[in-house]
């Protein structure tokens, strides 16, 4: 394996492991859609930060996204609670909204703004090596990428474990977190903060679908093979990890998007799961399901169920 | 102003196809979107959007050209797998819909993303323009393109007039339709294929993440105005209609101006502009109303604190100070002066020179208001058995809105009491 090669997969599962831990409180939650949302939406962030700061100056985009990103979450929230529009379609139009702008802005700028549509929806993460980030004395310090995926790395696993019980209780028993004092909102919009954060770390490299893909991917998988949170957590992380490695290769086969390519896989891994997990497969599923009870209700009483 | 004569005469052809396309694509696809919004199956037309790339791709790669139909048929057929494959996760394992919409979406884009790329890298000359089907370009509708989609759009609108009314009932009241012996299951599918169908056409002037604007933003303005379908269906289609022709004048003014994003940005700025401005739903409609009641219920309180001053004494006509009224009933300042000034305007008190008093009329909607409170109490203590320490409260808060029929039947209820549970005396009716 070299170096290249090394780097690319590296970059991924990073990104993998970010989003597939944060994905698994979005799926709990039945927000998977408004990851999606967020995904798409920081583009008009991206594109006003780079008019303001007039370069690819990695803190004033990563602000201007975040910000765009937790404006998306509010805007919904705002749309469903405040105006009573429908909850899928307050997501549909908030995120198209958002996203047409980003891309009027780019039109608008066109001299301006180093950045189009693709690169926004499917990155390019084969480039990952060529952007080094070399030292004032010359020293190579690897992919700038790297750094900061590694960097947003870090900061979700802090906020996971720091905050694990706070999370837990507000995705699952929200009655409950705020009768012990635990604010529902504050941890929602922090949530959002961090989806947002690891979508903007990430779109450079992978693109949205892809961040949408991890973010749902995994966690999903994970949901059919355990009844732990804690065990879910890990296994989406490894799930994810396994993608970014299998969908290099696969693209090296094919000599197509690795983006695309991690995302083929996680669907494969989706469908094994679907169709062969222990608890909750197709096929166990049939042989729970003796002759003579045909209908089963299809209401399963596991204990990962958010009370919502 | 030129411009927009220029625009309006259509002599030029391009302009032509690109205004009669985008108004044709925009108007179908908001008719069917009213009905996928309805029935809270909004996002599944992203998920579609996302489907139509590996089709797109597929049909490429088998036949190795462009031919606009069989691109279409390669779309619509991955479109409406993915609709499948949504429907059997949620409904053969405990996937909740919007993880499986995500999964989907996401799956299926990342396979077309995968052809995409590899069509691409291998060289073949005949593939530029593909990633049309990714990002649309209205601009870019040819008069071959027109008569496809001017087909798509009479068959989309034929059918929805046909089956209207099953689509009304299906939408609203599956159950009952299903009573009625309607194909219930075949209805779905024909709805979902129209659906798949308005995606696909539409997603060459829009682009893949566009699409699903077009499907649910016109549907949830329109609903805003209305509570018929019909009404609905009908606004929403001439606001996207108009909305499709606006994007096209945009991007005809200035031409690095993306059509499709222009049509989104416009629906947006309408959809923002119903849920504020819309009689009833809007939000300024509801504020204003909920404006109204407040300073209703103000102004009645005060009516009511009056006449409390003066039930001791029996003399219910005496003025009090403002101090007077305050320390019997706290209330905000600000907001009592207002209700004082507008009751004093609507002859309820006057003003003299030691405080306010009720005029004659002022007593009579006082005393209503008071019977109120005290029919609610006795009735609270009575039929529901609540201590007569605890109804105050209650009755506090529906005083305001009991109607005269209500009060009737109340009454009669009691048997045409006197007292009220902290034996005060109810006053009667004049």
């Amino acid at each position: 394996m070299n170096i290249d090669a090394f780097w690319i997969i590296f970059t991924g599962a990073l990104v993998a492991i970010c989003c597939s831990l944060l994905g698994c409180f979005l799926i709990l939650r039945r927000m998977a859609m408004v990851g999606d949302a967020i995904s798409h939406a920081v583009l008009p962030g991206i594109v006003l930060a780079f008019l303001f700061s007039g370069s690819r100056e990695i803190w004033t985009m990563l602000i201007g996204a975040a910000a765009l990103g937790v404006v998306c979450t509010f805007l919904i929230e705002f749309l469903h609670k405040k105006v009573n529009v429908q909850a899928d379609a307050s997501i549909g139009v908030t995120f198209t909204w958002l996203f047409a702008l980003g891309i009027i802005l780019i039109s608008v700028y066109a001299g301006q703004v180093d950045l189009d549509q693709d690169c926004v929806l499917y990155g390019e993460i084969a480039y990952v090596p060529l952007d080094i980030w070399l030292t004032e004395s010359g020293m190579n310090l690897g992919p700038r990428t790297v750094w900061i995926m590694g960097g947003v790395m870090l900061v979700i696993l802090l906020f996971i474990s720091l905050f694990y019980k706070e999370l837990y209780l507000t995705s699952f028993d929200p009655a409950f977190a705020a009768a012990i004092g635990i604010s529902t909102t504050l941890w929602y919009y922090l949530l959002m903060g961090a989806v947002s954060l690891t979508t903007v770390a990430a779109f450079e490299s992978v693109g949205a679908i892809l961040v949408v893909a991890l973010m749902v991917g995994p966690p999903a998988t994970a949901y059919l093979l355990t009844d732990n949170l804690k065990k879910m957590l890990v296994i989406s992380a490894v799930l994810g990890i396994v993608s970014s490695a299998a969908g290099f290769y696969l693209a090296l086969w094919l000599n197509g998007s690795v983006a695309g390519a991690i995302s083929v896989v996680i669907g494969v891994q989706f469908t094994l799961a679907f169709v062969f997990s222990p608890t909750h497969g197709l096929i166990s599923r049939r042989r729970t399901s003796s002759p003579g009870r045909t209908n089963l209700p299809k209401e399963d009483t596991t204990t990962i169920e958010p009370a919502l | 102003m030129n411009a927009l004569w220029e625009f309006l005469s259509m002599s030029d052809a391009n302009v032509r196809f690109v205004t009669i396309g985008s108004v044709l694509l925009a108007a179908s696809s908001a008719v069917v979107g009213c009905f996928t919004v309805l029935r809270k199956r909004a996002l599944v037309g992203d998920a579609v959007a996302h489907a139509v790339l590996p089709g797109v791709c597929l049909a490429f790669i088998l036949t190795g050209e462009k031919n606009p139909l069989i691109l279409l048929l390669g779309s619509f057929i991955t479109g409406w797998l993915s609709l499948i494959v949504i429907d059997a996760i949620t409904a053969h394992s405990r996937i909740k819909e919007d993880t499986a919409i995500g999964l989907v979406l996401s799956v299926f884009f990342g396979v077309g993303i995968l052809f995409l790329t590899s069509i691409q890298h291998s060289g073949n000359e005949n593939q530029s323009g593909l990633d049309k089907f990714l990002f649309g370009s209205a601009a870019a509708l040819v008069g071959q393109d027109l008569i496809t989609f001017g087909a798509v759009a009479v068959l989309l609108l034929l059918s929805v007039l046909l089956l209207y009314k099953e689509f009304k009932l299906l939408s609203f009241d599956t159950a009952y339709a299903r009573t009625l012996g309607m194909p219930v299951r075949g209805l779905e599918l024909l709805l979902t294929t129209l659906t798949v169908l308005a995606v696909v056409v539409g997603i060459q002037s829009v682009g893949v993440v566009l699409m699903s604007a077009m499907l649910i933003t016109p549907a949830a303005a329109a609903r805003f105005w209305t509570d018929r379908l019909g009404a609905m269906v009908l606004i929403a289609a001439t606001m996207s209609a108009f909305c499709g022709a606006a994007g096209a004048f945009v991007s005809f003014t200035a031409p690095a101006m993306p059509t499709g994003p222009w049509i989104v940005m416009l629906l947006s700025l309408l959809a923002i502009l119903s849920f504020t401005l819309a009689p009833r739903k809007g939000l300024l409609a509801r504020y204003l109303l909920q404006r109204r009641v407040r300073r209703q219920m103000t102004r009645e309180n005060i009516l009511k604190t009056l006449f409390q001053l003066g039930e001791g004494k029996g003399e219910y006509q005496h003025s009090y100070s403002k101090e007077q009224i305050l320390e019997r009933r706290q209330q905000p300042l600000l907001r009592m002066k207002d209700g004082l000034q507008t009751l004093c305007r609507q002859g309820l008190i006057q003003k003299n020179a030691s405080g306010w008093a009720l005029t004659e009329s002022g007593k009579k909607e006082a005393q209503r208001v008071v019977r109120l409170h005290r029919l609610w109490e006795l009735y609270l203590t009575q039929y529901l058995q609540v201590a007569s320490d605890h109804v105050h409260e209650d009755a506090e808060s529906i005083e305001h809105v009991l109607t005269p029929e209500l009060e009737k039947r109340l009454e009669e209820l009691l048997d045409y009491p006197t007292a009220d549970p902290h034996q005060t005396s109810i006053p009667q009716q004049p």
